[in-house]
């Protein structure tokens, strides 16, 4: 997405198409063509986004009206993104767009372009009509965005000022997520367009109340959750981001496993690479999944404790699951130290992911639990290659 | 988040309550509740609720709070 993307200068704005990319192209984004809407606007090589509904003409040109309700296209990119899959098409052209019936007096809804949020943000609005100004955040959500510095002041001022937008309301002020405050000064904002930031509630099934309540959030409305919901959709990405690691790390496995008393052996590879393996997948689950969708019913605070504690429940189960396959406490010793590591790895790993973790804490808890995890895998390969002789 | 807490004592957020104009923008912003007003004053009530983020270090008209996460 280049800088042209979005508002055009021309006062011909058509932030609601997308230039047709190759036949494989941009995924279900913008597939379907509405015809009634298209109608008269139609450009070579421009194609219309299924969720665009309508075109309103202002001052400021030709506004995308989008609709609040979800196509299949939409429920498909949820699946896709939460996945991790082809992330990066799940963009929304930045600029503005409209919902509803909007006019001079409606007010503007700040959000970013990744198209889960703008998703979210319009199924939001069924009776509600306003306008929406899609930040550029390369296609990262409002808190993410923040945070890295593409939900910005700059990018804020920008867009207000390509879009118009004075043209287009007859107030000054624009509603800004909270979440998205790390990246914005209010008063900077003010200061260089000329608009003022009110910021809005955290989640946008609240915005409706807010808007009603004369733009003032109640305090549930500011402050975030982490529902188990919220953490179960988090873990398909983190074991996706686990599976190449992982797949190295079990090619590393079978090549340990081979080692013993007759020097490298490929049956032993083969047979007590499987066991290690399975070793490692435990560790994965219980890390990468169980504790994460389990996190405030784990014992202690640290993530990589919480990680070590499911880590050994699995582990344990494991080992009673291949118990005959196991000779010696060595051989035990070692998957269990393996796979309890793995699993507080990549619980602690989970602490980039939380909305309520600070960068103090995760490096208080790495500097003490790093060496606890690396010393488990050393003693565990130890035992592993031992227990083979 | 009354059963998810990180650690205690971590956080590196500070006050000048000096400074403060009782703007009320930091409880606001905090998406964790760690401020209050208090006679037109802001005040810390939970700190260890605070994950630096930064909104409150942003938004502050008069410079009254920092935050420095990874220094010390
Ligand atoms: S840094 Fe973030 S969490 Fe901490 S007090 Fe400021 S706004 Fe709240
Ligand atoms: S944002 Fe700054 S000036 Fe405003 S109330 Fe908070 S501390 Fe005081």
């Amino acid at each position: 997405m280049d800088e042209k993307d979005g508002c055009g200068q021309d006062g011909q704005s058509t932030p609601g198409v997308n230039i047709m990319a190759s036949m494989e192209g941009r995924g279900p984004s913008c597939l379907n063509v509405d015809k009634d809407a298209l109608a008269g606007h139609e450009k070579p090589g421009f194609k219309l986004c299924s969720y665009v509904d309508s075109f309103s003409e202002t001052h400021a040109g030709r506004i995308p009206i989008v609709k609040s309700g979800l196509g299949k296209e939409d429920l498909f990119s949820t699946v896709y993104v939460r996945w991790g899959i082809r992330r990066h098409d799940y963009k929304v052209v930045p600029g503005l767009y409209g919902i509803g019936h909007p006019d001079r007096a409606s007010e503007v809804l700040v959000t970013a372009n990744f198209k889960l949020t703008f998703d979210h943000l319009r199924r939001a609005l069924p009776h509600i009509s306003a306008w929406i100004l899609v930040l550029d955040t390369k296609g990262i959500n409002v808190w993410c965005a923040a945070g890295k510095g593409t939900f910005s002041t700059r990018e804020l001022v920008k867009r207000i000022e390509a879009c118009s937008l004075e043209k287009i309301v007859d107030h000054k002020r624009v509603i800004v997520p909270q979440l998205g405050a790390t990246g914005v000064s209010a008063a900077d904002v003010k200061k260089q367009s000329g608009f003022r930031v009110v910021y809005g509630p955290i989640r946008a099934k609240d915005i409706p109340a807010f808007l009603k309540n004369n733009r003032t959030a109640d305090k549930p409305m500011r402050q975030v959750t982490f529902t188990l919901y919220e953490r179960f959709v988090l873990t398909p990405v983190e074991l996706k981001n686990a599976l190449k690691p992982a797949f190295i790390a079990a090619l590393v496995l079978f090549v340990v496993s081979g080692v013993g008393p007759g020097g490298f052996s490929f049956s032993g590879a083969w047979e007590r690479g499987l066991l290690a393996v399975l070793a490692l997948v435990t560790g994965i689950f219980s890390g990468g999944f169980v504790t994460p969708v389990l996190l405030p019913y784990i014992p202690f605070r640290e993530f990589a404790a919480k990680g070590i504690i499911a880590g050994s429940v699995f582990a344990i189960l494991l080992m009673v699951a291949i118990s005959s396959a196991i000779n010696g406490m060595a051989g035990f010793g070692a998957l269990f130290l393996f796979s309890m590591a793995i699993s507080s790895f990549l619980a602690m790993n989970f602490t980039g992911t939380t909305p309520f973790t600070s960068p103090s804490g995760v490096e208080k808890e790495m500097k003490r639990f790093i060496p606890v995890q690396v010393v488990a895998l050393a003693v565990s390969s130890g035992l592993w290659i031992y227990s083979a002789f | 988040m009354k059963n998810l807490r990180y650690l205690d004592n971590v956080s590196t957020l500070v006050l000048d309550d000096e400074k403060c104009v009782g703007c009320s923008l930091c409880t606001e912003v905090c998406p964790h509740a760690v401020f209050e007003m208090a006679q037109n004053r802001a005040l810390i009530v939970d700190l260890n609720a605070c994950m630096e983020c930064g909104a409150c270090v942003t938004n502050c008209p008069s410079g009254a709070i920092s935050v420095s996460p990874g220094v010390g």
